[in-house]
């Protein structure tokens, strides 16, 4: 049977998401892309340095893949609408991913006003994947507002510090008629694996594949992570128990 | 004549366009968005605008995030 995860209309099979910053050569981008069997790709929108020539990241991820822009920068709901609008106009399809944060040390998204830029944007006919702090009333209102999936935070963004806010995932994985996709903050494919583990749907990851020495085996590593967590999750762990149970038979082998 | 280019205050000639200014800055109108006065303008209607005193130009491209 194939394991496929609906949104948006599209049929994704790979359930590792990729974000594009901070790779020392975008020319990193494909072949981490290839080598992982990536299908979604996150790129952001800023304003052209005059000063300087850049590259055309679009130039760099495969046709097939989905791109899917966010709205980092946006300060509140407001900025974040206008740049996902701009996002789509400017041919990018019609997925994006909600970012708004006023924060600037931990990079906390402002979850309020992630639900009116959703409720927004989903009217317009847009994918929304809101990136939010994992509370399990906003993930409700995310629902009716209209997005088509959340994205809960593991640890700040960047921090590679793995899925600290566990607890509060698995409530929303739990509670939650959307796809749950951690994204943020894992550092290692064994955190990817246990929130795949857990139920998640997919995991967003950028900065612990594409600050790692070897950013192409990374991609690599997390991908067979996200695929082991999820077998593992459709497979259905065992229980968990305190004391020793035998997996051996307990009868004597050369004693009576 | 000044307009406001990526928010910065930009002495640009009279009776530049869009297409021009585009030229002038050597930018690949294939790879970027204009907004024009807060509405995004297509690249076929670059042309047919003449830039006016205190506009707002906005010039954007996709780069790399996560």
């Amino acid at each position: 049977m194939r394991d496929v995860l609906e949104i948006g209309g599209k049929q994704i099979t790979n359930r590792l998401f990729l974000g594009t910053g901070k790779f020392s050569s975008n020319r990193l981008i494909p072949e981490a892309v290839r080598a992982a069997g990536v299908q979604v790709v996150t790129v952001a929108l800023r304003r052209v340095d005059m000063e300087f020539e850049q590259e055309n990241i679009a130039a760099y991820i495969p046709e097939d893949c989905i791109m899917m822009p966010n709205t980092s920068g946006a300060r509140n709901a407001q900025e974040a609408v206008r740049i996902a609008r701009l996002a789509r106009a400017a041919g990018c399809g019609n997925w994006v991913k909600i970012e708004v944060i006023s924060d600037n040390r931990y990079l906390l998204p402002d979850n309020y006003e992630t639900i009116k830029a959703t409720e927004i944007l989903a009217g317009e006919g847009f994918v929304v994947l809101p990136y939010m702090s994992p509370d399990l009333m906003v993930a409700k209102k995310l629902v009716e507002a209209g997005a088509a999936a959340v994205m809960p935070l593991g640890a700040p963004i960047g921090s590679n510090r793995g899925l600290k806010t566990r607890e509060l995932v698995r409530i929303l994985i739990d509670e939650i008629p959307l796809p749950v996709i951690v994204d943020a903050g894992l550092g290692r494919p064994s955190e990817a694996a246990e929130a795949m583990e857990m139920g998640a749907a997919a995991v967003l990851v950028n900065t612990a594949i594409a600050t790692a020495e070897d950013p192409v085996a990374m991609a690599r590593a997390f991908s067979l992570a996200v695929a082991a967590g999820r077998l593992a999750y459709l497979a259905g762990p065992g229980e968990s128990v305190e004391y020793a149970r035998a997996s051996s038979p307990l009868t004597g082998f050369l004693r009576d | 004549m000044n307009i406001y280019l990526n928010g910065k205050a930009t002495d640009v000639p009279d009776g530049l366009t869009i297409a021009e200014l585009v030229a002038q800055r050597m930018l690949n109108p294939e790879t970027i968005i204009v907004e024009y006065n807060y509405n995004l303008v297509k690249k076929e209607c670059w042309d047919g605008i003449v830039l006016k005193e205190n506009d707002r130009l906005e010039i954007l491209r996709f780069v790399e995030g996560g």
